[in-house]
């Protein structure tokens, strides 16, 4: 591509189907790892909302033990594996390469394929309803209950697919590493990039290292259900899969909640007017909780009988861990104070974040507590606990994340109004379903139970529960409307409608497809704010004449010589990595069928080792493509 | 490259952890004193061997030696045949004595650990040959996709993990 000017370059981004399917752009990815979450996102709230509806009378008779068990497993699956932890892919993909000062990924190609791979492995995990049965054990699939053969392909279907979905991010975070420490632009030192892209960097290397534990873990199942293997049964332990699984499933809840720590790190210093309160201190708790995360996986195992010395060393570990995270919370609450706060929406939903992450907290703290665990283990009062943390805190963070944003994918704002509903609707809702479970925990309501009998004085809460799920489900669609209304109808945003910090928002909204004319120097933490406003001598801050927004085609320079004007080369689409990532679904979907499923796996493997060779022999910029 | 090393590190240091808790959990079946030393240890040393052939190839391509490149390539990839064959052989002599992967959760272990790394072999070779390939018609690049140092680093890793599982497996039976 020959570079004139952006605005020509956004004339000629490709259009239609095919070129979704192709993209290697990380902007388009992003998106696409956005919606596939959002979709999945409505069907795991459908399953949560017949949970409700089952328990809101003593006897429920809505659902049958055997649909119970599947979606409250599937709920948890896909809540976790298949919305947050993609949301928070979308997230990254998109803003790390613009919060960097990059054209694209490291490998754009990988990044590809992890993505189709995700949504195979998504499209697969949720075909199981209607192909055999969904998975049934649990979303942490406990041996031997998870081993058991009855059914014949329930919890082959978890095996597989979280196996796939595991390698998907293993790659994408191994991408992310190496695009934020090979790609940034001169003068952003590691100390000056946003905070977001930091947790996205805390939340990879996590991920590198626990989920091949998990996949160990996923093999011995498989091998255990289909090869008459010993790891769990016969001679072997159960409690090693307990190990394996919460080795991996620990770290798993700090990715899940670190990418909404960063945005809401974004959030609050835009809506205060100030810069973030200690953004050292932030970015070492951040790394420092992704350490410790791996030395507390046992405090989820305290009822399994490991020994008092082992509790208690898992205590402390847990104890410690909240010192971090509270660390974060000050620095928030510290960014706000004597700020000049706007009460945006995105604002809102990051102060929502942070209240409701304090209670889930506290809760936390209360569990690390060995012998106060003891008599919450498995009871709602957990389940109150992980929704606080999780809902409360990862979807609220994300939420803040799409209203913050939303102007910077479409060019557009999302209606306030609805964006006040939505927030309104879903603080109130969240805490009439989950603040009573607090209560029913520790009456002693079991967690996992499809039906419980009458005279427990259970059923005032239940019933509670139950409208404030509704509630939620509400807030959720108007959401949904104001997504697709505002993506025609919105008010133009411009490139900068908050006023922001970081790089992002220095480029035309959408972004060009190569995002930077000229790759910026970086002089600052914030470095967007510090073109746009000088200090006086009184110490406020000034807004400077001569910057009135970096528009396609009013480039970022900072007066110094950043990139040349010319010749940029973006990767050229491709179809392989789709390819690639169909072969070795198919694959999956004939090792979850065998034996039958053996030519499935051998056609699978030739499909993805097409894709592959494809890939790796195709130039990355293809000739035509750029003069 | 290096942080997907790091991964494959917690993959095998999991099934390690696996095999170590379950090395006595022999049920009926036989135990370690079915493995021949003598034999593994020499096609543990094949496969140390392919990683200096593999360092000579990379040294060849570094000085534009093409020739030399495709002779230490084949014999890296010959050597690594040579190794999982020797791991196949071994294999049906452990089933005929007995051991299988559902005979005890000894054999499960030994089996999905040694398993996975003569599937990480067989990986490496399918992709030295596809560099051999390439390399005759001249389209070995020195850029992105795959080429000669990555491929390196990964059969590098490959041996180094075979080290510790031999020294853990066969060698550390006390």
């Amino acid at each position: 591509m020959v570079l004139d000017t952006g605005k020509d370059l956004v004339a000629d981004t490709p259009k239609g189907i095919w070129s979704w399917v192709t993209t290697v752009d990380h902007k388009r990815i992003g998106l696409m790892y956005g919606t596939t979450a959002l979709v999945a996102f409505f069907i795991a709230g459908l399953e949560a909302l017949l949970i409700r509806l089952q328990l809101t009378n003593a006897n429920g008779t809505i659902l049958s033990a055997d649909a119970y068990n599947q979606l409250f497993t599937m709920h948890g699956l896909t809540m976790l594996l298949v919305v947050v932890m993609p949301v928070g892919a979308a997230f990254m993909n998109y803003f790390i390469p613009l919060h960097i000062g990059a054209r694209d990924v490291a490998f754009p190609r990988a990044n590809a394929f992890s993505f189709w791979l995700f949504l195979f492995a998504t499209v697969m995990l949720l075909s199981s309803f209607v192909l055999g049965g969904a998975p049934d054990g649990g979303w942490f699939g406990y041996a031997p209950l998870s081993t058991q053969l009855e059914e014949f392909v329930r919890m082959d279907f978890y095996s597989i697919g979280a196996q796939l979905l595991g390698v998907a991010s293993i790659m994408a975070s191994a991408n992310f590493i190496a695009t934020v420490f090979t790609m940034r632009a001169p003068g952003m030192t590691l100390m000056r990039i946003p905070v977001f892209t930091w947790m996205a960097v805390v939340v990879s290397f996590l991920l590198i290292f626990s989920l091949p534990i998990f996949g160990v873990g996923l093999f011995q199942m498989f091998f255990d259900r289909n090869f008459g293997a010993n790891f769990f049964g016969g001679g072997g332990d159960p409690l090693l899969w307990q190990h394996l699984f919460w080795l991996f499933g620990h770290p798993e809840v700090y990715v899940l909640v670190l990418p909404a720590m960063g945005i809401v790190s974004e959030v609050f210093p835009v809506f205060s007017r100030k810069p973030l309160f200690g953004y050292p201190f932030v970015v070492f708790s951040g790394i420092a909780i992704g350490f410790m995360g791996f030395g507390v996986w046992a405090h989820h195992m305290y009822t399994a009988g490991l020994g008092p010395v082992a509790e208690a060393g898992f205590g402390i570990a847990t104890m410690l861990i909240a010192v971090p995270t509270g660390v974060k919370i000050f620095n928030w609450i510290g960014t706000m104070w004597g700020g000049k706060i706007r009460f945006e929406v995105p604002m809102l939903f990051a102060i929502g974040f942070v209240s409701l992450f304090v209670i889930g907290g506290l809760s936390g703290v209360l569990h690390s507590v060995v012998p106060s665990d003891y008599q919450q283990h498995d009871s709602y009062f957990v389940v109150a606990h992980f929704h606080y943390v999780l809902f409360g805190g990862g979807v609220f963070g994300f939420v803040a994340g799409a209203y913050y944003w939303y102007p910077k994918w479409t060019g557009r704002m999302l209606d306030k109004r609805l964006g006040l509903w939505h927030f309104w609707l879903m603080i109130v809702g969240f805490n009439l379903t989950f603040a009573p479970m607090h209560i029913l925990g520790l009456n002693g309501m079991a967690r996992r139970t499809y039906r419980y009998p009458e005279g427990l004085g259970w059923e005032f809460w239940n019933q509670v529960a139950t409208v404030g799920s509704f509630l939620i489900g509400i807030s959720f669609v108007i959401f949904a409307w104001n997504l697709i209304k505002s993506r025609k109808h919105g008010r133009v945003a411009g490139d900068d409608p908050w006023d922001a910090r970081t790089l992002e928002w220095s480029i035309s909204s959408p972004p060009p497809v190569h995002n930077f004319d000229e790759i910026p120097v970086v002089a600052h933490v914030d470095d967007w704010w510090h073109r746009k406003y000088a200090t006086n001598d009184d110490g406020r801050a000034v807004r400077m004449a001569d910057v009135t927004g970096g528009s396609a085609g009013g480039t970022v320079t900072g007066g110094q010589d950043g990139g040349h004007v010319a010749d940029i080369h973006m990767p050229s689409p491709s179809y392989y990595p789709i390819v690639a990532a169909f072969g070795i679904m198919t694959t999956g979907y004939g090792l979850v069928y065998l034996p039958g499923g053996w030519v499935a796996v051998g056609a699978g493997l030739l499909v993805a080792l097409w894709g592959f060779f494809g890939w790796s022999l195709e130039p990355v910029t293809r000739d035509g493509d750029h003069d | 490259m290096w942080v997907f090393l790091g991964s494959e590190c917690m993959f095998f240091g999991s099934m390690i952890a696996t095999f170590l808790l379950y090395r006595n959990e022999i049920a009926d079946g036989p135990g370690a004193d079915i493995f021949n030393i003598p034999f593994t240890s020499a096609s543990s040393f094949v496969l140390l061997m392919s990683s200096l052939t593999m360092v000579l190839a990379h040294h060849a391509f570094g000085k534009g030696d093409a020739r030399g490149t495709r002779i230490w390539l084949a014999a890296t990839a010959l050597l690594g045949i040579t190794f999982l064959a020797g791991q196949i052989f071994e294999f049906t002599e452990f089933v005929h004595e007995g051991l299988t992967l559902s005979t005890s959760s000894f054999g499960s272990a030994f089996y999905m650990l040694t398993g996975f790394h003569g599937g990480h072999v067989a990986l490496g070779v399918v992709m030295l040959l596809a560099m051999l390939f390439l390399s005759t018609e001249g389209r070995l690049r020195d850029d992105g996709g795959l080429n000669v140092e990555l491929v390196g680093l990964y059969w590098h890793f490959v041996d180094i993990v075979w080290i510790v599982i031999f020294t853990v497996v066969y060698l550390l039976q006390i």
